[in-house]
């Protein structure tokens, strides 16, 4: 079918990467050029122009009004506000910790498995489902199982008598334990390409050396992974602090996160002079989520370094 | 497998050797024989206390959805999901939306991904930054900022423009990500520029090019792409809710509050439909299994 020429264009035109250069026509280069346009145009609409409206919603006054720091200055201002903050910061440091270590021993667990094998990929596309889709759905399965008629509460109680008090389920404490349960699988498809990468040549070399398993891990294997680490725990921090479906199912009252206070704001009466609170709130969580970015970007640097 | 651990991470750290890894596999040396037994086991202890805690509470939701009277098992949530026509909608309405969402997200990206590296390479790094920029942005925040375009849409565009299907437009941004990774990597398994330069010499058109020339040598990408972008959908509660659309998880939010069973059971199949795609495509998808070497510009 590549063969046939009836289908030949009129003007065949040269094929291959754009010159590109300084003598480019413009039609030229809009031929070039074109063809992106319409993604070009649609990212531009539906995520730069967002953008643009939550920043510049976050300094002014609303319909009609002029530019403020009102709505921003409440972000440091307003109680709830920075105890929404510091909350949504404090579970996200929590769980993205938590869930790195534990993720990382879980992917140590499992980098012994052959990669292209059954198991791995049963365990990856698992990880993959709750690390992802989950959100409400993964609030449900707890209600299942630590619920006041979930399946742990219910088989203790039958069991020994006891009955559990469930109502820690529905606290930001609850809620660090499912961020947890999401944030594992996480780690663990972000981290066992690297736990991949570490060569077997490297501790050849250590042990050849007289290194102990200690002293590989202490001196070669620990420093190569733990910018993967760092930059790892990061993004869990980015999804912990994102996250806004497992939260609104488990805390089905209240504005006690960013996300839930955005929320809030968003549909709750709208008190005048105040309609763009929700703008500030939102910019604030693109401050914090761009400095962890900013970071991540420097230890990925560092990161690509030595795994290569 | 790569494919899907590459799309759902998201940004891969620390790119990984295809094939140099994994020197825990073969433990070298046989004199620390009792070490690596010692290490085995911890191995063995670990994996099953993380399995153990990750799966519990899927137990549970077996459990929970078979219940049935006088503690007997059954299948009557399940059952039950047709009885609730909300839910109905909501599958209907998300499966509609996967469906709009895989076409516009494939018509938007694979013209524009081709064209990048047979046309101008020098965008390409364009084209990547701006795909992979919606994981630097939470969804709320997303939005926040998109209200005043379906408020627009809702008032002028008539039932088109309120309508829960319009959520695809959204739901495109949100999978560029996921979409983009599986489709970079399949594309990089191929020369994609020395087809279309022998398609294009032989007298094809562009679109013949793309269509009949690139399309079907991208199949295991595009593929896992689709499948990411129906799994995400499916998920998808953050946008729908604050837009006030009954979508999937909308409803089985809803109805958690008065028939909790249902809900579960509804969650647990979904759950199932995801991870099974997911499988599938891992063990499936010719030029998906491809592990992500690249390391990926960093969205932020």
């Amino acid at each position: 079918m590549t063969a046939r020429l009836a289908g030949a264009p009129s003007t065949s035109r040269q094929v291959g990467p754009a010159t590109g250069g300084a003598d480019s026509s413009r039609s030229k280069r809009l031929r070039a050029y074109g063809p992106l346009a319409p993604f070009h145009a649609y990212v531009a609409l539906f995520l730069i122009f967002p953008t643009v409206v939550v920043a510049a919603g976050a300094f002014s006054q609303g319909e009609g009004g002029g530019l403020t720091l009102d709505n921003v200055s409440q972000l440091l201002t307003r109680t709830e506000f920075v105890k929404a903050f510091t909350a949504s910061i404090q579970l996200a440091v929590l769980t993205a910790i938590a869930g790195a270590v534990i993720g990382a021993l879980l992917a140590w667990a499992v980098v012994r498995s052959n990669p292209n094998g059954v198991f791995r990929q049963l365990v990856i596309a698992g990880a993959g489902v709750l690390a992802q889709f989950g959100g409400v759905m993964l609030a449900f399965a707890f209600f299942a199982t630590f619920g006041p008629k979930g399946l742990i509460t219910t088989f203790i109680d039958s069991s020994t008598g006891v009955t559990l008090d469930s109502s820690w389920l529905y606290t930001l404490n609850g809620l660090a334990v499912v961020y947890t349960y999401f944030q594992v699988p996480l780690m663990l498809i972000v981290f066992l390409p690297s736990l991949d990468g570490l060569r077997q040549e490297w501790y050849d070399a250590s042990a050849s050396l007289g290194g102990t398993s200690w002293s590989f891990w202490r001196h070669v294997g620990g420093p190569i992974l733990a910018p993967s680490f760092l930059g790892a725990v990061l993004l869990l921090f980015t999804n912990a602090f994102s996250a806004y479906a497992t939260a609104a199912a488990i805390i089905s009252q209240g504005c006690s996160l960013v996300t839930l206070a955005i929320s809030c704001q968003m549909n709750s009466e709208v008190i005048l002079g105040q309609e763009n609170v929700g703008k500030a709130l939102a910019l604030g969580m693109i401050v914090v989520v761009s400095l962890v970015m900013a970071a991540y970007a420097l230890i990925q640097r560092r990161a690509s370094r030595w795994v290569k | 497998m790569g494919q899907v651990s590459q799309g759902s991470s998201g940004f891969q750290l620390g790119a990984a050797e295809p094939h140099g890894g994994a020197f825990l596999a073969q433990p070298p040396s046989s004199r620390r024989g009792s070490r690596r037994s010692a290490s085995g086991v911890a191995r063995v202890v670990i994996l099953v206390v993380i399995l153990a805690f990750l799966l519990v509470p899927l137990v549970g939701m077996i459990e929970f959805s078979t219940r049935g009277d006088y503690g007997a098992r059954s299948l009557d949530s399940y059952a039950a999901i047709f009885s609730y026509p909300n839910m109905v909608d909501g599958i209907v309405t998300s499966l509609e939306i996967a469906a709009l969402t895989v076409l516009g997200m494939l018509a938007l990206l694979v013209p524009t991904m081709v064209w990048t590296v047979v046309r101008v390479p020098r965008m390409r790094r364009v084209v990547e930054f701006l795909c992979l920029l919606p994981l630097a942005f939470p969804a709320i925040v997303l939005v926040v900022g998109i209200v005043p375009i379906y408020r627009w849409m809702g008032q002028n565009l008539g039932a088109i423009g309120a309508s829960p299907l319009t959520l695809a437009l959204i739901d495109i941004i949100l999978v560029l990500p996921y979409s983009y990774r599986a489709i970079d990597s399949s594309m990089r398994s191929i020369d994609t520029a020395t087809l279309a330069d022998a398609s294009r010499s032989l007298g094809a058109s562009w679109p013949r090019t793309i269509l009949q020339i690139i399309v079907p040598n991208l199949r295991g990408g595009i593929l896992s792409a689709s499948v990411l972008a129906i799994a995400l959908v499916l998920g998808e509660y953050t946008i729908s809710s604050l837009l006030s659309f009954q979508t999937l998880q909308v409803v089985i939010f809803l109805l958690g509050k008065r028939d909790p069973y249902v809900s579960v059971a509804v969650s647990f199949g979904a759950l199932i439909f995801a991870f099974v795609l997911l499988f599938v495509i891992s063990r499936f998808a010719p030029g998906a299994v491809h592990r992500g070497q690249h390391t990926v510009e960093e969205p932020a």
